[in-house]
């Protein structure tokens, strides 16, 4: 039933923020074809009458009290960042030429 | 010294402890026991990402000074235990196998290592592992593939095939490992060892880096049932900083392992994975730890569970869907790895360049399958679809536990395969965690252990048991129980027919120049 194409890959893959090769787009096609026509069983059985079900023990309001908790300070937060001045993370232009 | 280092590794993490509270063997001296067999063996076996012998040492001198002065400790303070690379350690390098967090030193530590080391445990390393768990075998890890220790040229499990070999190896007498469709059971399966899945929830998930949040659960890996049990109970319990955990107040697992005994306990054959895909060997030694379980008065039953051959379907939806919104976080901006495109380019181009260079293959498979089933236009067909057949999983489930205590099942329909031998088929890797996934879209605990090797290849071969939620102190009753009367039966452990790795080790130790 399904009918990845390769340019389906290629927008998936900017909407996920990888920057494929062709080649991969290519060989990705092809296995995602192959998994969804496995996977999209699913739905034969999943009928509007069953309720879906996103977590497998439902817990509801987990509050806690608002208060400050225990958290990183600033050198602890930007110890694993690439790049930083200091006080906050350095990244590259956030807009390109076009925008 | 009192003992030599080959008989301190073959030692349960619970016959250690007993001599390390006699004072017959110290914490140092265990510790380094085990980072020498490391330096043996781990050449071959590539169960750890890093050790570091000075702080390990310097963590077992404590625990040593401790005990000295007389202080009241925890049973297991002093044991060396292998930690999964997938949970945060502020003392250690965490990389969840793959080359975007290479380096990357957290800022803090999960949950359970503020236990274990509450408890007086000594981290012993890191452990391989699929890339962001994602896998059955460890190939996938960026850092190359652990080896089965049992067989170096066959896989030894996924993605926890790392703690896996650790403890089958006598790397470590434990390990923790975490479990989102098979990554602590399955392992456990084809190296003859024992693993733990909890309850969804009666493990802290704080610090562990998620691949599907709503599946993943951290849980004990060992050589002995016992040893798991005890190693539940340091770990288990509720936590503030994860909003999923149980409040429950929990029984505690070892006295269920002291007490266990089957007499009368109902038993339910999963008809569905019983038969057809599984190997005759694997079968075999399943049926055979059946009968045994029903001559020391278990009931026996088979039962049915219709919708689980739509598990790996809905599994394979959900845990993308949720493994490609978790992996967002991997952005080139706050930790891990940055790389420049040719030419610079804007936040955006950066971040998909890194994306590009630090995830492996799998994780892009995944990524891309789960953008995909969350795309407008397929949501409902694929991950709505899905999200509802894991309630019929888990009506199953309950259906099923109306009438016995737990259900039982082979752990995965073979033994350990060949590296490589199922490169360029995804869906059939997939096929590997047939039996293990249903546990997970329905958040009950199961448990692998040892029922004897395979007829054709020689192989260890797990059983799985599993119990409703919250009921995990079952499977530790069955499990220890069927522990004892295999043993018993054989003569011997299943662990101590693995090969030995070094074999020169034992020789030179009796002549003391190790």
């Amino acid at each position: 039933m399904s009918e990845i194409t390769q340019e389906q890959v290629a927008h998936l893959a900017n909407l996920a923020r990888i920057a494929l090769t062709p080649d991969e787009i290519e060989s990705l096609t092809k296995e995602l074809g192959s998994i969804v026509d496995n996977v999209a069983k699913v739905s034969e059985v999943a009928t509007a009458d069953v309720p879906a079900t996103s977590h497998p023990i439902p817990l509801q309001n987990v509050y806690r009290d608002d208060v400050p908790g225990n958290t990183l300070t600033t050198e602890q937060a930007l110890a694993g960042a690439p790049d930083h001045d200091g006080s906050r993370f350095r990244v590259t232009a956030i807009l390109g030429e076009e925008q | 010294m009192a003992h030599h280092e080959h008989e301190i590794v073959r030692l349960s993490a619970s016959a250690l402890a007993e001599q390390l509270a006699a004072g017959e063997v110290t914490s140092v001296e265990a510790t380094q026991a085990h980072l020498d067999r490391i330096g043996s063996v781990d050449g071959e076996v590539h169960a750890f990402l890093h050790t570091n012998a000075e702080l390990s040492l310097r963590t077992a001198v404590e625990i040593d000074a401790r005990r000295a002065a007389g202080e009241s400790l925890h049973a297991l303070a002093g044991v060396p235990i292998a930690i999964k690379d997938v949970i945060v350690t502020n003392d250690m390098p965490t990389t969840s196998g793959s080359k975007i967090l290479e380096g990357w030193l957290p800022p803090y530590d999960a949950t359970v290592m503020k236990k274990l080391r509450a408890a007086g445990l000594v981290p012993i390393g890191k452990t391989n592992m699929d890339e962001f768990a994602m896998g059955s075998s460890t190939e996938h890890s960026a850092y190359g593939p652990t080896h089965n220790p049992w067989d170096l040229e066959r896989i030894p499990g996924g993605s926890g095939g790392g703690s896996a070999a650790a403890v089958a190896a006598f790397e470590a007498p434990l390990a923790l490992g975490s479990d989102t469709g098979g990554s602590i059971r399955q392992p456990a399966h084809v190296t003859g060892t024992v693993g733990v899945k909890p309850t969804y929830g009666g493990v802290s998930r704080y610090g562990a880096i998620a691949l599907a949040s709503s599946l993943d659960q951290i849980g004990p890996v060992s050589r002995t049932v016992l040893d798991s049990a005890l190693l539940h109970d340091i770990i288990g319990g509720h936590d503030p900083l994860d909003s999923t955990s149980l409040t429950d107040e929990w029984p505690s697992f070892a006295d269920a392992v002291r007490r266990a005994d089957v007499k009368g306990l109902k038993i339910g054959v999963i008809r569905e994975l019983d038969g057809e895909g599984f190997q005759p060997g694997v079968l075999e030694r399943f049926r055979e730890a059946l009968d045994l379980l029903a001559a020391n008065g278990a009931e026996i039953t088979e039962v049915s569970l219709p919708s689980l051959e739509y598990a790996i379907s809905a599994y394979y939806l959900i845990m993308p869907a949720e493994a490609s919104s978790n992996l967002a976080k991997f952005d080139s901006v706050r930790f891990g790895l940055r790389v420049n495109p040719p030419g610079g380019g804007t936040v955006e181009d950066v971040m998909s360049a890194t994306r590009e260079a630090g995830f492996g293959p799998e994780a892009k498979r995944r990524i891309i399958l789960g953008t995909y089933a969350l795309s407008a236009g397929y949501y409902d067909a694929y991950y709505g679809s899905a999200q509802k057949v894991r309630t019929l999983v888990q009506r199953d489930f309950a259906a099923a536990f109306a009438g016995v205590d737990v259900l039982v099942s082979p752990t995965a329909p073979t033994t350990a395969f060949k590296l490589g031998a199922n490169d360029g088929d995804p869906m059939a890797m997939y096929l590997n965690d047939i039996a293990t996934i249903p546990a997970n879209l329905a958040g009950i605990p199961g448990i692998s252990l040892p029922v004897g090797l395979a007829k054709e290849d020689g192989l260890p071969v797990g059983i799985q048991f599993l119990a409703p939620a919250r009921e995990d102190a079952r499977l530790y009753t069955v499990g220890g129980a069927l522990e004892r009367l295999l043993e018993d039966t054989w003569g011997h452990t299943l662990i101590s027919q693995a090969p030995d790795l070094a074999p020169g080790e034992m020789a030179a130790a009796e002549e003391g120049a190790v």
